[in-house]
């Protein structure tokens, strides 16, 4: 017993060591796969809020403070966005979290965000469900509704396609919801789904799913999943003989897609954040900056986390505390903050009210193809 | 029919490749009756050494066929220095130990191979380089048989009859099939136990390397954990032909292949790991000594 006690003392007494924050910081808790089936994306995430606070601080920082970025790496897997952030927020004392891109770990670590009223600031999760958790809960990112239905009237209208197929990731939230409105608006238009096959993360094996659909003949096959198995998934479906159009969502925003899928992955169309080659002086202007910090033309993982940093920072100056409260008031209060992703008003419920871009694959690069508006 | 036959060529290229890895779990059971379970992981540098083989012979538009050889060549030779590093550094020291100490060794060999794996190499996947270009060799009906399954089904048969040669035509692989009938006995007569055993590993671990390329063909993400289900896949596919005998590993290793792909076609590919866990529950209820093993009598 007396041992027990003796240990208890000790670790509170270590907490306590640990936990002191320097009084001219703001720490801010950062999340993301950084290893793992998607550290491309997470990577690329981690980039954009490093180069944010970076470029704050030399401004001066916020409220006079320095920022802290603090970063735990989820590994990919949804258990671990959780613990991560329970790490950020209690033993970190994080006053506000960035993260994730996946919606699948948004939604494991959004439960504990809002418990300990620490608002969170979702860069890339697109799943509605993200959001629902509560009001400490915040995406500066479109919604997959939006994308859904964006995709099914591209394919509909622009490319004249009536038989579409569906191949969804079953153990991603972003894959499924995405699929769900994809299908309801091309059907409500009129158009038929073929087949509605399914995957899950992880697997490199997709030519069984693909020769099933194959026999149906479908005009497109609409994949809206991560890159890594959409490379693979079109080298298989070309391999077989499938040469219909492949569309998706913002998941194939990535250069591995291309690098994986080689040819395969020419003519696809996908809708996302920004466009590489938008000509807007905004957009080259981050893009010379991120080449020359790190080497890679960044892809929408980086630039929306870069926006979703500086609206955060934004919102904590507009408080003028670093209050959870007040963090939180001037969050929802955003209205068109000038991002690279362009202009972003945060809604009633907490999502951000922003245009998307589609994109075509042409030889290896994503060639800007249409603007449409929120 | 026509996507009846396409799954049959989609299972009959992985199953070759579980009968390559199962061959390796099957031969070193044939002979320590042991269940070798770092020999997923073995598969896993295979796959591993192989990019890495392909990367210094550099990256170019269409590779010569003989780089393909010289890649698959390069991974054998390396998994067949670990196979039998493997065996002298872990498993000899407990030779006289109970089995179940070797079993749990094996499991530790394994966590180690993963995790140094993802230390040295990184834990994000690779992508291995495209050494075949994909296009229809000949057409079945309708059906495309293109280059990489033709590919890995004539290179796992050529080393296939390659090993059936060594066991059933030459002095070593006589030695082999004495030591997994009795190694006491096969002492007595001055067969080296010692040196068959490294043999043993040489060979399989040879094999699983190649099914690592073969792998890294077909479905081009490699990582260092992908050692795990594959490995898995095959001991179920060993245990279905009847662990301790060759020929029943590959029949075993076409079967879950097989099986895998129709259940995916068919079904929904969700069930597909749980259904060759499935065969092993069903094959361990009804006939324990696998399909063509025998009770009490095991060879190599």
């Amino acid at each position: 017993m007396g041992c027990r006690r003796l240990l208890s003392v000790l670790a509170l007494v270590f907490l306590a060591a640990c936990s002191k924050t320097n009084q001219n910081e703001i720490v801010i808790g950062e999340f993301s796969s950084l290893t793992g089936n998607t550290a491309s994306f997470g990577i690329a995430s981690h980039n954009g809020f490093a180069m944010a606070t970076e470029e704050r601080n030399a401004n001066g920082g916020v409220l006079g403070k320095q920022i802290k970025l603090v970063t735990e790496d989820d590994q990919g897997k949804s258990e671990e966005a959780r613990s991560s952030v329970l790490k950020l927020i209690r033993y970190h004392k994080a006053k506000a979290l960035l993260g994730e891109f996946a919606s699948s770990r948004s939604i494991a670590a959004a439960p504990e965000a809002q418990k300990f009223h620490v608002p969170m600031v979702s860069h890339g999760s697109t799943n509605p469900k993200v959001t629902e958790f509560g009001d400490y809960i915040f995406r500066t990112c479109f919604i997959d509704p939006f994308q859904g239905k964006a995709m099914a009237k591209f394919a509909y209208n622009t490319l004249g396609i009536r038989r579409a197929a569906i191949l969804r990731d079953v153990k991603n939230d972003y894959s499924v919801g995405l699929a769900k409105y994809f299908q309801e608006t091309f059907q409500a238009l009129d158009g038929t789904i073929v087949a509605d096959e399914s995957y899950s993360e992880g697997d490199v094996e997709f030519r069984s799913q693909l020769t099933a659909m194959k026999a149906l003949k479908p005009q497109a096959v609409f994949i809206p999943g991560y890159y890594t198995e959409v490379g693979l998934i079109a080298r298989q479906a070309r391999e077989l003989g499938i040469d219909v159009p492949l569309l998706g969502g913002d998941g194939w925003d990535s250069p591995k897609t291309a690098e994986i899928g080689g040819k395969a992955i020419d003519g696809s169309y996908f809708s996302n954040h920004y466009a590489q080659d938008d000509p807007d002086p905004k957009v080259q202007n981050f893009i010379k900056k991120y080449k020359a910090k790190y080497g890679s033309v960044p892809d929408s993982q980086a630039v929306l986390a870069y926006d979703a940093a500086n609206l955060l920072f934004d919102a904590i100056q507009r408080a003028g505390s670093t209050d959870g409260d007040k963090i939180r008031a001037a969050l929802a209060a955003t209205n068109g903050f000038p991002g690279i992703t362009g202009s972003i008003t945060i809604d009633p419920n907490r999502n951000a009210q922003k245009s998307l871009v589609i994109v075509q694959y042409s030889n290896g690069k994503p060639i800007f193809k249409d603007r449409v508006g929120s | 029919m026509e996507i009846f036959l396409q799954q049959l060529v989609n299972g009959i290229s992985w199953g070759s490749v579980y009968a390559l890895i199962a061959i390796g779990y099957t031969m070193v059971y044939g002979v320590l009756k042991l269940i070798n379970f770092a020999h997923g992981d073995v598969y896993m540098i295979g796959a591993m050494t192989g990019y890495y083989v392909a990367l210094t012979l550099g990256v170019t538009e269409s590779h010569p066929l003989w780089h393909l050889g010289v890649v698959i060549l390069g991974a054998m030779v390396v998994c067949a220095l670990l196979g039998v590093a493997i065996e002298k550094i872990a498993y000899k020291p407990l030779r006289k130990a109970p089995r179940i100490t070797a079993l749990i060794t094996a499991i530790g060999v394994s966590f180690f191979l993963e995790y140094a794996g993802q230390l040295i190499f990184g834990a994000d996947p690779k992508f291995f380089p495209q050494l075949i270009e994909s296009r229809p060799l000949f057409h079945i009906g309708d059906v495309a048989i293109t280059t990489i399954p033709a590919i890995i089904v004539v290179v796992s048969l050529i080393l296939m009859g390659i090993l059936r040669h060594i066991v059933m035509h030459t002095n070593v692989g006589r030695a082999m099939r004495a030591v997994a009938f009795s190694p006491d006995a096969a002492q007595m007569v001055g067969v080296p136990v010692d040196r068959i055993i490294s043999i043993t590993f040489i060979i399989g671990s040879a094999l699983a390397g190649a099914a690592g390329v073969l792998v890294g063909l077909n479905t081009p993400k490699i990582d260092p954990l992908m050692g795990i289900m594959a490995g898995l896949k095959a001991f179920v596919a060993a245990v279905i032909g009847g662990i301790g005998n060759v020929p029943g590993a590959l029949i075993g290793g076409f079967f879950i292949g097989i099986s895998e792909s129709m259940v995916s076609g068919y079904l929904s590919s969700t069930y597909r790991d749980a259904f060759s866990f499935l065969l092993l529950i069903i094959i361990l209820l009804v006939r324990p000594e696998g399909l063509l093993g025998k009770r009490s009598v095991e060879k190599v």
